[in-house]
């Protein structure tokens, strides 16, 4: 445990004896999504940071990549790049191939894979894939680094997942609670649940803050909203 | 032409006129695939093409291909050749959009296109691509329409039109050069359409079935319609006079836009040239 601080922490915890290089930095950053019956909402707070330093107040970590689906990723922004365009020019070739743009389920298991691939030499990328299934369904799709993938109808990933991912197992899962039905899921209430759960992550989490973009998708296509969160 | 056939075995033997026979039997089988035009304004690039179908149990060949969002091409000869080429281009633009995040431009593509094709040409194991490609784009020095032949060669071009029976198209987009820079985007489709029009025998009609339509301009991520899609554009035009003939009998319909009518006019003024057949009527199944 204290070896890997000192080869991959922050340099004030680094051994000042040895010098080694990481191919890896994290650049913070925190997502959420949140799927109803004929909508899904995916959201991304917009800071970029590394360690104590932050690069952008303004980055949106959440890539369209149909009309129908999108994707939050955090992480190493690098990979983060690299991963959207590697996964761009795949999309590209699937509707030139096939005719048809990706589905959602579609798109969500060739992620998987092309994660898995570099299963040696992982994308150090946190995602969450967003979308509007075959029929018409909401649906979101959590990624562990190496494609480990899980179909749900709400997700955290991130930094501050620690602090979120409870907050949402509660109000919207129903867990931890006796005799209490978790609610219908309304766009409104996605809505203040997502903005609920970011602002209090920022409180408390020194990596999230600045902003954040909300997207929701709908059958009828696509909408944004922008809100702010504490810059400190 | 006396010696033909003792020089034509192989592409990379010259024949005593300095031809290769090869290359020029390839550019025949361009010739009998079924006709594509393609022509240009200042802002649209625009190809129309007639689809085969095999019989009438088959459904009509496909002669479009998409390549990127702001290039199509369209075929006419062997579709498999046609297929690799398409691969091929698509890579291509798939690689500058990853590697240089921006839309690859004509001239580039057609270079690399042309250089792959070519060698084709000069090798023993090889035989030239059956295919004769008409691609349209809009990249940033504008619309661009090319034209590719099996012999490598590639052509920029203002208008073009390859397959059987194009030699009327080409007449009729000769007669109306000087009208296509300021067309609207509909009178472009129009001109494109009445072009192919004239490759048809007096007794068929461009129908939804058998016409597809590809294009791409300033403003305007390519599109690509088949089918019922193609409906609004095909409106009225069977009802005006042909270079050989009567059109169609069916109720009349208004042209698709009032400035249309004025193109009426003028292709109905202009004396029809003489029909010319190069290729006997009929199916091929091998070339679309």
């Amino acid at each position: 445990m204290a070896l890997e601080m000192m080869m991959s922490g922050p340099d004030y915890m680094r051994d000042p004896r040895k010098h080694q290089f990481s191919p890896y930095a994290n650049n913070g950053g925190t997502s959420v999504a949140i799927a109803g019956d004929d909508f899904v909402m995916i959201a991304s707070d917009t800071r970029l940071s590394r360690g104590f330093n932050i690069f952008s107040r303004e980055q949106d970590k959440v890539f369209p990549l149909t009309p129908k689906t999108m994707m939050a990723s955090s992480g190493c922004w690098a990979d983060v790049l690299t991963l959207n365009k590697v996964l761009q020019a795949r999309l590209t070739m699937y509707s030139h191939e096939h005719h048809d743009m990706m589905s959602t389920t579609a798109v969500a298991q060739l992620l998987s894979t092309m994660l898995y691939w570099r299963r040696f030499f992982p994308y150090y990328v946190s995602n969450i894939l967003a979308g509007i299934d075959e029929e018409g369904k909401g649906v979101v799709y959590h990624y562990d680094p190496v494609g480990h993938m899980e179909k749900l109808t709400f997700s955290a990933t991130g930094e501050s997942v620690s602090q979120i991912q409870p907050l949402l197992d509660n109000q919207i899962g129903g867990l931890n609670m006796l005799g209490v039905k978790p609610p219908t899921m309304t766009k409104d209430l996605a809505r203040q649940l997502i903005h609920d759960a970011f602002v209090s992550a920022a409180e408390r989490d020194i990596n999230t803050g600045d902003g954040i973009i909300i997207h929701t998708i709908t059958k009828d296509g696509k909408t944004e909203e922008t809100v702010k969160l504490r810059r400190d | 032409m006396l010696f033909r056939n003792q020089y034509d075995n192989d592409v990379t033997v010259w024949s005593p006129q300095g031809r290769l026979h090869q290359v020029e039997y390839a550019m025949e089988a361009v010739k009998q695939g079924s006709a594509t035009v393609g022509v240009k304004s200042s802002s649209h690039a625009v190809l129309v093409a007639l689809k085969r179908a095999s019989s009438e149990l088959a459904a009509h060949q496909k002669k479009i291909m998409p390549i990127d969002k702001h290039i199509a091409v369209s075929i006419s000869g062997l579709t498999a050749d046609a297929r690799v080429l398409s691969r091929f281009m698509r890579t291509e633009c798939l690689n500058e959009q990853f590697a240089h995040n921006q839309a690859l431009s004509l001239n580039k593509l057609m270079e690399r296109v042309g250089a792959k094709m070519q060698i084709a040409t000069q090798r023993y194991d090889k035989r030239p691509y059956g295919v004769g490609l008409l691609l349209a784009g809009f990249d940033e020095d504008g619309p661009h329409i090319y034209q590719t032949c099996p012999s490598a060669n590639y052509y920029d071009c203002q208008a073009m039109a390859i397959g059987a029976r194009s030699q009327s198209a080409r007449t009729y987009l000769e007669r109306h050069l000087d009208e296509f820079r300021s067309s609207t985007r509909e009178e472009l489709i129009r001109h494109a359409l009445r072009a192919l029009r004239d490759t048809l025998p007096n007794d068929v009609e461009l129908t939804n079935k058998n016409c597809s339509i590809a294009i791409v301009g300033k403003g305007e991520d390519l599109s690509i319609y088949d089918d019922d899609d193609v409906n609004p554009y095909l409106e009225g035009l069977d009802q005006e006079e042909r270079r050989g003939g009567a059109g169609g009998a069916r109720d009349a319909q208004p042209p698709a836009a009032p400035t249309a009518a004025a193109e009426e006019d003028d292709a109905a003024s202009a004396p029809p040239p003489p029909p010319t057949d190069e290729q006997p009527q009929g199916d091929s199944m091998e070339t679309d």
